[in-house]
């Protein structure tokens, strides 16, 4: 098969199956829906595991270059300016396809399960199709207006997936919630394609980067010259093309649309907003790594913190949730938090890009292991049918195997030695170690804490006082809910060895192992204790937890409400944005505006009234009219030639 | 391809419908007539684009003049060139789809006046003096099919309107008396200043003085601008959409705040460009005040006809924006943006005709949970939603971003705020298209009485199938659009350049 084909295909067969099912599903197929979008998927992960091999096993001399396998003109706007169509290859995309593919695939096949006798089935498996086929669309994208077109198709297809039970308000309003902070978010994202795209002179990504990278591209002066508010127009470019990726990304502030996006069902939250989309911010800012290390350090500098904030703040609210679902979405945003701050404390190249590194393996294992994470949890709401962690307890035993794939993914998120998370956050730490301190210490409180709130929540689930409420015959869900948790265990334990450095790194060249005994007794003791407190506090019932949170009473307080961040935004929507200028334009139209043109109509009307008396009819009243003027006339003439 | 012929189908379809007996023959008669002027139109973009293709690079093609008047000087011109292609597939698109929609006027559950053949009369009549406007190269008969176009409209809101209909039929037709009046002094000026002729090839190659080109430019420009909406003159449009009927409405916002659009950019700024580059900067701001004023205003609607009819009133300003950011790009992303908000709106109008003749109310609030009982309906709904804000894969997303990365080409402050702000109504459009789809096709059923809602009818069906055809084509293969108004806005831009 010719290898264009056979790589556009990726994308396209997720896509053929959206539109297969969203005009035939309910119809046709029925029931039959799920394993055909299924089978569409599975097509799609073979064709993309063997696009990557042939990709990662033809390097030279160990270096990976990129290429743009199909390039179609979609929209010129100018003679510089068009939208193309591409597929781009090189180390992340190859990457992404192959972590989208299999999360999409294992969610694909657990959803035969999970969603079974669903009323809208078949519109369920379309959905997923259309977000599969954007989110391939949007790593292989070769153009950055390429990524903005599916950036909103993702964003798009979150929203019919989490507001799928739309008869559910809160799932309505969650959804909509999601959109509406993302497309602000997105503002910024394409206010800094137009910067971007105008200093560079291209929109296309090899062109943009190489025009504001190289030192004599005369693109880069200008583009360094020109400035506003003292800070130069690639950074501004850059800050607004990050407030794009961190809205995406859930980073503070833009987070607040993912706890509530956990309305929609949970196979989604596992795919959409645990391991695929909401990593789309991570992947832009290393899409454009080169114009930000080499151009911009400023963005960089932003971009770790952003990271290092809301990972350490979404942790601390993790540990006071009690729905396991939003638990499990504000660990997503910390370590989604980890990846940023790993990429803003990299440098381009070399020993001092490990940080990128670490980041593209950071976001490969976590997307493993939280999509495991996510998917244990559903099997769990399928047999408990609550979210909240307080009708759970004791489940280890009618749940043996959800219960031990559960167990594997909590350690690896934990850092436990030798499992997949393990080995990328001690990289990510590493890096941060070595660029900025302060980053450090902060990620390493953070990942303390990612332990004791992950085993906070396995305790509560699977030990801790006993559920008798539950019939203890059908605990675990059907075989296609099981299988998809023991291929990704199988994957939360040993992706961990894959010598990422080798095939993904910022410039494309090798880079060695990092991995040093010494450095990670720190990271793993603190983990540790983590897990012995969280031990310590719910393995058993006991009013331990309770007294802990009684004597962090305002911080505890202050944490379980998200720091009112919510209100915050409610606040400024709902009195600034709706009354303050909604509420008044409309006054002003309807009274002001409106208000001039009807006052000109009936004046009109009003003098038209007033001098229709004189046109009466009446021949004398003409007539003296008529003398009235011709004397005036005359004594104006007389006047005048006088 | 003699253009006659797109003026001689609709005219004889009218005649045809005044000699219908029933009213399924006049239903017939028009549909008929319409989809032979589709076919008929898409023939023309064929031939049109075998012609460019083949290298005719005459500015217009397909012209023949014929002589009318010796004194003053008036001829029968025509002429194409990839604006007039594209808006008289536009016309035929929505003229189609009007046709459609407005199948049961007449009929026993139709509570209007009735009326069958008077109602198609005036429809056609007007889509008669669209498309006569569209070909015309003689500003005298451009004139003359523009003010044909406006007494149907008066009618058809008149007769077959709903709420206050006298109000609304009586400030559109004096609004847009109004504005004609203000063309029509622009277009003497303009003939006595070039020697007696109204020919708008010939006035073009003319160098008006810039003092006369100060004073003409705005008043076509307002003239025109009227019909389009341009703020603040864009009072009629609330009143007169929600006032008329469905197939009014669609007409109303596709196709004549289009002739508004088609004149700003090929009356007053290709014959006057001293003068656009002149009042470039009031326009601008005046459109980027309409563009988030206007959909801030959209955001506190509680009726549906309202809600786009202010939601028009915002995505039309990005044709004005274009116009006024004088560059190819932009002025080209002008053009996409009224074919684009041209079928969009008119679907979304006709998306909210089936909403409201089933569930008998526009109050948003009154509404909820409609998608369990009209799936057909409300993915339309969501689909022309979705355009609205921009979706990639539909219209609004190429018209738009055209637009935005054309007015980027400015470098200057002014410029870049004026985009900026206009870019921030992409997230205020997101507000009040969720909102309104939430409150409308989600959650759970308000009202008992929906149950009983039965979902599109085959007219309805096709008229929607063609519209979202429309909107697709344009979203999803871009291309053949731009290069049809590419070279367009070129012409204008080398005239606006000085060459």
């Amino acid at each position: 098969m010719n290898q264009t084909i056979q790589i556009a295909l990726i994308p396209l067969l997720p896509l053929a199956g959206f539109v297969l099912l969203s005009f035939f599903g309910k119809k046709y197929f029925g029931k039959n829906s799920g394993l055909i979008g299924t089978a569409f998927l599975l097509a799609s992960f073979i064709l993309s595991l063997f696009t990557a091999y042939k990709y990662f096993s033809a390097s030279v001399d160990g270096h990976y270059s990129s290429a743009i396998a199909l390039k179609y003109t979609w929209l010129v706007f100018s003679d510089k300016l068009s939208i193309d169509m591409g597929l781009y290859l090189d180390s992340i995309s190859m990457m992404m396809i192959v972590v989208v593919t299999l999360v999409s695939l294992m969610v694909h096949i657990y959803s035969l399960g999970y969603m079974k006798g669903e009323e809208r089935f078949s519109a369920y498996y379309a959905n997923l199709g259309l977000f599969t086929f954007s989110m391939l669309g949007l790593v292989l994208s070769s153009n950055i207006f390429q990524i903005y077109f599916f950036w909103e198709l993702v964003g798009v297809s979150s929203y019919l997936l989490i507001g799928f039970y739309y008869d559910k308000p809160s799932a309505v309003a969650a959804s909509k919630k999601a959109f509406i902070v993302t497309r602000f978010a997105d503002l910024g994202f394409l206010i800094g394609i137009l910067i971007l795209s105008y200093s560079a002179g291209s929109l296309d990504f090899n062109t943009m980067i190489h025009n504001l990278t190289s030192p004599e591209s005369s693109e880069l002066k200008t583009a360094v010259s020109t400035t506003f508010l003292s800070v130069s127009a690639v950074t501004w470019g850059g800050l607004l093309v990050f407030m794009g990726g961190a809205g995406k990304s859930a980073m503070f502030p833009l987070h607040i649309w993912l706890p509530d996006a956990m309305e929609g069902p949970t196979p989604v939250s596992a795919l959409i907003h645990a391991a695929t989309m909401v990593v789309a911010g991570v992947y832009l800012v290393a899409r454009l790594f080169p114009i930000f290390s080499l151009t911009t350090p400023i963005v960089l500098e932003v971009v770790s913190w952003v990271g290092a904030v809301s990972a350490i703040i979404a942790a601390i609210i993790a540990c006071t949730q009690t729905d396991i679902k939003r638990v499990l979405a504000y660990s997503t945003m910390s370590q989604i938090g980890f990846m940023m701050f790993a990429l803003g404390v990299s440098k381009y190249g070399g020993e001092a890009g490990l940080g990128f590194t670490a980041s593209m393996f950071h976001l490969f294992t976590h997307a493993l292991f939280k999509a495991l994470l996510f998917l244990g949890a559903g099997a769990v709401i399928h047999y408990v049918h609550s979210n909240e962690i307080k009708d759970m307890g004791g489940l280890r035993k009618s749940m043996p195997i959800t219960h031990i794939t559960f167990l594997i993914a909590c350690l690896a998120i934990a850092g436990f030695p030798f499992l997949a998370g393990f080995f990328s956050k001690e990289e990510i730490l590493l890096a941060a170690y070595h660029n900025s301190p302060a980053i450090y210490w902060i990620a390493l409180f953070t990942s303390a804490l990612t332990a004791f709130y992950m085993f906070r929540l396995y305790f509560s689930i699977f030990w801790n006082k006993e559920h008798t409420t539950h019939e203890k015959h059908h605990g675990e869900g059907p075989f296609v809910m099981m299988l998809p948790l023991i291929i990704l265990a199988v994957g939360a334990i040993f992706a961990g060895y894959i010598p990422f450095g080798k095939y993904v790194s910022a410039d494309g060249a090798p880079l060695a192992s990092h991995f040093k005994i010494s450095f990670s007794i720190l990271p793993v003791a603190l983990g540790l204790s983590g897990i012995a407190i969280a031990w310590i506090m719910y393995k058993k019932q006991n009013g331990l937890s309770d007294k802990v949170a009684a004597s962090f009473n305002g911080f505890y307080k202050t944490a379980y409400n998200k720091f009112y961040i919510d209100e915050i935004y409610l606040f400024i929507t709902k009195k600034i944005i709706f009354n303050l200028i909604g509420k008044p334009a409309a006054w002003f139209d309807k009274n002001i505006v409106d208000g001039i043109m009807n006052f000109t109509g009936n004046t009109t009307e009003w003098v038209s009234e007033k001098i229709k008396i004189v046109q009466s009819g009446k021949v004398q009243q003409y007539a003296i009219y008529f003398l009235v003027a011709a004397v005036v006339i005359a004594a104006a003439f007389i006047y005048i030639l006088k | 391809m003699n253009l006659l012929l797109i003026i001689i189908i609709p005219f004889l379809t009218i005649l045809f419908v005044l000699f219908s007996k029933t009213k399924e023959q006049v239903r017939w008669v028009s549909l008929v007539g319409s989809v032979t002027q589709l076919c008929i139109s898409f023939t023309l973009l064929f031939l049109f684009n075998q012609e460019r293709a083949a290298g005719n690079s005459v500015q217009m093609l397909f012209e023949s003049n014929y002589k009318l008047f010796n004194s003053p000087n008036v001829n029968f011109h025509f002429g194409v060139d990839g604006i007039s292609v594209a808006m008289i597939l536009l016309t035929s698109f929505v003229l189609t789809a009007g046709v459609l929609v407005s199948w049961n006027i007449g009929n026993k559950e139709d509570k209007g006046p009735g009326l069958t053949k008077e109602f198609y009369f005036q429809l056609l009549f007007l889509a008669f003096g669209a498309y006569g406007f569209f070909i015309s190269l003689d500003l005298f008969i451009l004139f003359f099919f523009l003010e044909i176009s406006v007494i149907p409209k008066y009618l058809l809101i008149g007769v077959w309107g709903s709420g206050k209909k006298e109000y609304s039929a009586n400030k559109l037709a004096l609004m847009l008396m109004g504005g004609s009046a203000l063309i029509l002094v622009g277009i003497l000026v303009l003939y006595f200043n070039a020697g007696h002729t109204f020919d708008i090839i010939q006035l073009s190659q003319m160098q008006f003085s810039s003092q006369i080109q100060k004073i003409v430019f705005p008043l076509i420009f307002i003239g025109f601008g009227v019909f389009t909406a341009l703020f603040p003159f864009h009072t009629w449009v609330p009143d007169g959409h929600s006032s008329a009927p469905t197939a009014g409405s669609m007409f109303l916002a596709g196709i004549s705040m289009k002739l508004g659009g088609y004149g700003c950019i090929r009356v007053a700024t290709y014959l006057l460009p001293e003068g656009a580059k002149e009042y470039a900067n009031i326009i601008i701001v005046l459109s980027t005040i309409g563009i988030l004023y206007g959909a801030f205003v959209t955001m506190m609607q509680k009726d549906l006809k309202y809600l786009n009819a202010y939601s028009s009133v915002s995505h039309v300003g990005f044709t004005l924006l274009g116009i006024g950011m004088l560059t190819q790009t932009a002025i080209t992303g002008a053009m996409i943006q009224m074919v684009s908000h041209g079928v969009m709106t008119a679907l979304f109008f006709a998306v909210i005709g089936m909403i409201y003749q089933r569930t008998h109310t526009r109050q948003i609030n009154e509404m909820g949970g409609l998608m369990k009982v009209m799936p057909f309906i409300m993915t339309s709904f969501f689909i022309v939603g979705f355009c609205s804000l921009g979706l990639p894969g539909l219209s609004g997303f190429v018209a738009e971003m055209t637009v935005f990365v054309g007015s980027w080409e400015n470098n200057d402050a002014f410029h870049r705020i004026a985009t900026i702000a206009a870019c921030m109504s992409i997230v205020v459009t997101a507000v009040y298209i969720l909102r309104t789809i939430d409150k409308v096709a989600m959650g759970p059923i308000l009202n008992h009485e929906f149950l009983k809602i039965t979902d599109v009818k085959w007219n309805e069906k096709f008229a929607v199938i063609l519209l979202i055809g429309g909107i697709l084509a344009i979203g999803l293969v871009p291309e053949w659009l731009t290069n049809l108004l590419r070279p367009a806005a070129e012409i204008i831009m080398n005239r606006i350049k000085g060459n």
